[in-house]
């Protein structure tokens, strides 16, 4: 294969990659001003990567194998493109009534959405820690981005440290596998260990592996950096951190584990299956406490994690596409979640705490309306959105006759609806404080409506994403 | 027969009405509430109609599902599947039909945030429509649940004193059992390749799945019904709902788990159904007795038809397990009976409170020297919870009583006792709320029933009375579904049975 032709199937990354720096140069240039031009540029540029994701149907790989375009990764790459926009979009109206709008933001989220785009169509564990490496150094930077905040830069140092520490665990895993296979390529690991089988040197490998992914992922015991990160990082790039960027790390998770090593199932299964339950038991346990709205939402996030990898445990293509789902419907529900966080603020300070939503169905019925749609949706309570997804990775866990996971974490789920019952009480029980700020942004209340919408009518078309679902699981399962 | 999707028409035609408050009740707060009002009023008016050309065009003689309805939803063997039978036709008239006396109750007694509370009980009637409509596990599972969102709502922002706490216990007991049940569909799809209830009813699952099935099953219905010794998130519901709350909890929700029973335990797993029929005998039994007592001590007037309420669905199950034409025939009735009963009952209690504001029984006292046709209509619900002949609550009472005397004698004469001691707390109830001489000083001025009340307490009057008396239009609906029920019930029990025989060297 020339090098052209490695490029074509590269090109919207490169796009990507081209633009950020384009932006980049624009935006040194023309100082802060420009903030606004380089938000809708961004946008535009992931629009137009979106497209050419969308429209490159065929499946194609670059590099030797190295990187891969399928069905999987068109999925992700969508999903991811949509978040970073999203998230764009929101962080320019949020940064913009704080008065600390910057151009870098933007190019940044561009670069990390770069590096997601690796990630998710790495086929060698080569190319996989370049993608991750790419996008977490612009997440680090990121998540300190408020860099006159305490809370933001302890966040950035917090998430870099214990990041690097995780990124080391991978290499670490990484260099094991490679050592007792001799190959860094997914697919001459699957030949590799489905002649020799499973020896100490390679299980070794795999669990390190494993702890480094579980930490990208954010899921238990890796997840302790989650709630000082969520809650330290400026709102739209939490959000961001929960939607775009969990998104990849989950697709990164799926296909690291699932394509090299095919014939390892019943070794990793264990570790999935654990990691599940418990992300699932203290996502619902440790939210109980929480009174800041962002570290709630961190440790429903881990609980999350833990309905998703459920799918992975699985390891069959249903639970892939069972996770695929969920995926879809976490991206768009913690995207519209993150909006309404966003849209709180009051005499243009931003408030966190959750006892100020009290009352809010009298001071502002339909915000209240749209939050409380998008908090049942996460509960998975029927008949919304999240119902569904729930009912795919559960149905796959049974399938695979992991019945015991299964029924901790539906038990576990009860525990964690508490929570989101509350935050319900609050905005409907209880007598009402002042309301919030009204003109948020318009591109904010578009995203919390549409992201409500969605979850409330899902329920009446659901096939159609769950296909669609289904025919990106199957490039994993040729 | 025509070609309306009769059943989609009436399961969903209340979040027309929701829409039109949303679109239409605009204005200054008194406007907007008037608007409310009256759409939902009509709304439910029109519902019901619909439901009774229903059930006038039903047909009685088949035990066949009627008016089907498919489309393709989810997924291959998951998809939209309506249809009635004579099992759940008559549930779809009692929830149409008690939901505008719920509107009606709530005229004058909501008065804060009337758009929101109309809307709760619209879409709360489009969810428990549905459950009674849906022929799809998943599209039932929908229903049954997304119901506790608006009746958590109900409690929460409407209810009385210690509301938070009952709505959240109501809540998480029914969503525990519930989740239960949703991995026993997914077993169920994963096994049979389909959720569609007509399918299943013939599919001979695995005994040993069964028994897990039927407790998942169980756990689920068990906590809505509710059972002893899961009922107690019942009494807290009650005290604190509003009165149309209570009506719509004790008329409509504790019958979805007994339709439950009936829809898919018995004909599902029915060899699983047989194993466990002594726990449900025993859980009744205790019920009956325990809940009765236990009803005997209460001070609060809704507490006590909680009670009630809990005994008298041990009734329901005990019946409807004793697998005979009369207990099934007699537990339906019953539920029937008692929707409009306790219904009726609640509401009693909410013109009280509405004058009063308290529940205490010790509040009141004599007020039949003041309210003569308040009295009168209270002792007729209160002789039908009793379940005296010429009532409603007779016959189904009498029939679950006479199913269990051919399945199990002691289970009969356990019951029994049941029936004696309601006598006692429902007219110790009447005694100290109604008789005696008028000393409170608060209750002197105490109206009697408005015009408005009368409305709403006269039709029930009539319809208890009437369900006493002649009570065949109901069994002409559900027998012939209840006898094939039981045949097929005999049918699986036979296949299920025959390896064990083979076993032995017996031909089955």
């Amino acid at each position: 294969m020339t090098l052209q032709a490695d490029l074509i199937v590269l090109l919207p990354e490169l796009l990507l990659a081209v633009g950020a720096m384009v932006l980049l140069i624009g935006g040194v240039t023309a100082g802060d001003r420009a903030t606004g031009i380089v938000s809708w540029l961004a946008v535009a540029l992931l629009a137009v990567a979106g497209y050419l994701v969308f429209t490159h149907a065929q499946p194609a790989s670059a590099f030797a194998g190295a990187f891969v375009v399928d069905g999987f990764a068109r999925f992700a790459k969508i999903l991811i493109l949509t978040g970073s926009a999203l998230c764009i979009l929101m962080a320019g109206e949020f940064f913009g009534l704080d008065g600390t709008r910057r151009f870098e933001l933007p190019v940044l989220m561009l670069l990390a959405t770069l590096g997601m785009m690796l990630m998710v169509s790495a086929s060698s564990f080569i190319a996989l820690y370049m993608g991750l490496e790419l996008q977490s150094l612009a997440l680090y930077m990121l998540a300190a981005f408020n860099r006159d905040s305490l809370r933001s830069t302890e966040a950035g140092l917090k998430y870099f440290v214990l990041g690097a520490l995780s990124s080391g665990m991978l290499l670490y895993g990484i260099s094991l596998i490679y050592g007792f296979t001799g190959t860094t390529e997914f697919a001459l690991i699957a030949k590799a260990t489905a002649n020799s089988g499973a020896n100490v040197g390679l299980i070794f490998g795999l669990v390190f592996l494993v702890a480094g992914l579980a930490f990208k992922v954010g899921a238990v015991p890796f997840h302790m950096w989650t709630p000082d990160v969520y809650e330290g990082s400026p709102t739209p790039v939490t959000a961001f951190f929960v939607t775009a960027a969990k998104v990849a790390a989950f697709a990164l998770f799926i296909r690291a584990i699932v394509a090299p090593f095919p014939g390892l199932m019943h070794q990793w299964q264990q570790i999935i299956v654990v990691v599940s339950v418990l992300s699932v038991v203290l996502g619902a346990v440790a939210a109980i406490g929480q009174t800041n709205i962002k570290r709630l939402l961190a440790y429903s996030s881990i609980g999350h994690v833990g309905y998703a990898l459920l799918g992975l445990a699985a390891g069959t293509q249903l639970g892939i596409q069972g996770m695929l789902v969920y995926l879809a419907y976490y991206l768009l529900t913690n995207l519209g979640m993150f909006a309404c966080v966003s849209a709180m603020r009051r005499d243009g300070e931003p408030v966190e705490d959750i006892r100020q939503l009290a009352g809010l169905s009298r001071t502002q019925p339909w915000f209240a309306f749209a939050m409380a749609a998008l908090t049942l949706s996460l509960a998975g309570l029927p008949p919304l959105a999240g119902i569904f997804a729930k009912l795919y990775v559960f149905g796959a866990a049974i399938q695979a006759h992991l019945y015991v996971p299964a029924i901790i974490n539906i038990v576990a789920s009860v525990a964690g609806a508490f929570y989101y019952l509350r935050i319900l009480q609050i905005m409907y029980f209880d007598e009402p404080v002042r309301g919030f700020d009204r003109g948020i942004g318009n591109g904010t209340h578009a995203i919390m409506w549409g992201t409500s919408a969605i979850s409330i009518f899902f329920v009446i078309v659901p096939a159609p994403l769950i296909a669609i679902a289904g025919s990106a699981a199957h490039a994993l399962f040729p | 027969m025509s070609g309306w999707p009769i059943l989609s028409i009436v399961t969903f035609l209340p979040l027309v009405g929701v829409a039109a408050i949303i679109l239409l009740a605009r204005g200054s707060n008194t406007t907007v509430a008037s608007n409310a009002r009256w759409i939902a009023l009509i709304t439910t008016i029109v519902e019901f109609a619909v439901s009774l050309v229903i059930w006038a065009k039903f047909d009685g003689h088949t035990a066949a599902f009627q008016f089907e309805e498919t489309a393709n939803w989810l997924a291959p063997g998951i998809g939209y599947h309506l249809g009635v039978d004579g099992i759940s036709m008559l549930f779809i008239v009692l929830t149409a039909g008690l939901m505008p006396f719920c509107i009606l109750a709530s005229w004058e007694s909501i008065e804060d945030r009337v758009a929101e509370y109309m809307i709760a009980f619209l879409a709360l009637e489009t969810m428990m429509i549905g459950v009674f409509t849906s022929l799809d596990l998943v599209l039932f599972y929908i229903f049954f649940e997304a119901g506790l969102i608006p009746m958590f709502l109900i409690i929460g922002v409407w209810g009385g004193k210690r509301r938070v706490y009952a709505s959240f216990k109501f809540f998480l007991y029914t969503l525990l059992g519930s989740l239960l049940m949703l991995l026993a569909i997914l077993v169920m799809y994963y096994t049979a390749g389909t959720t569609d209830i007509v399918t299943l009813l013939h599919y001979h699952f695995d005994p040993r799945l069964q028994t897990f099935l039927w407790l998942a099953f169980f756990a689920s219905f068990a906590v809505k019904m509710p059972m002893w010794p899961v009922h107690t998130w019942l009494p807290d519901a009650h005290v604190e709902a509003p009165t149309a709350g209570s009506v719509i909890l004790a008329g409509i929700l504790l019958k979805m788990g007994g339709y439950g029973f009936l829809r898919f335990s018995l004909p599902m797993f029915a060899s699983a159904s047989v194993t466990f029929t002594p726990l449900v005998f025993a859980l009744s039994i205790i019920a009956i007795i325990y809940t009765s007592l236990v009803a005997l001590a209460q001070e609060d007037i809704k507490k006590l038809i909680a009670y009630s309420s809990v005994a008298h669905m041990g009734f329901v199950t005990m019946g409807l397990f004793t697998l005979t034409q009369q207990g099934l025939d007699g537990g339906i009735f019953q539920m029937l009976s008692h929707g409009v009963v306790s219904g009726a009952l609640f509401l009693c209690v909410g013109v009280i409170y509405d004058r009063m504001h308290t529940r205490e029984i010790s509040a009141y006292g004599g007020l039949v020297n003041r309210m003569p046709i308040y009295a009168a209509c209270f002792m007729v619900f209160t002789l039908a919870n009793v379940g005296l002949p010429g009532t409603g609550g007779f016959v189904g009472e009498f029939m679950t009583m006479l199913g269990a005397f051919m399945a199990n004698t002691w289970v009969a004469i356990f019951a029994a006792t049941g029936v004696i001691l309601s006598a006692a707390y429902a007219l110790y109830l009447y005694r100290r709320v109604v008789f005696g001489d008028l000393v409170k000083p608060a209750l002197k001025t105490i109206q009697d029933l408005s015009m408005r009340e009368i409305a709403i307490l006269a039709p029930l009057v009539v319809i208890t009375i009437a369900m006493g008396i002649y009570p065949k239009p109901v069994f002409d609906v559900t027998s012939a579904s209840v006898a094939n029920l039981i045949a097929e019930h005999q049918t699986a029990l036979a296949i299920d049975h025959a390896p064990k025989l083979a076993a032995r060297g017996l031909n089955p």
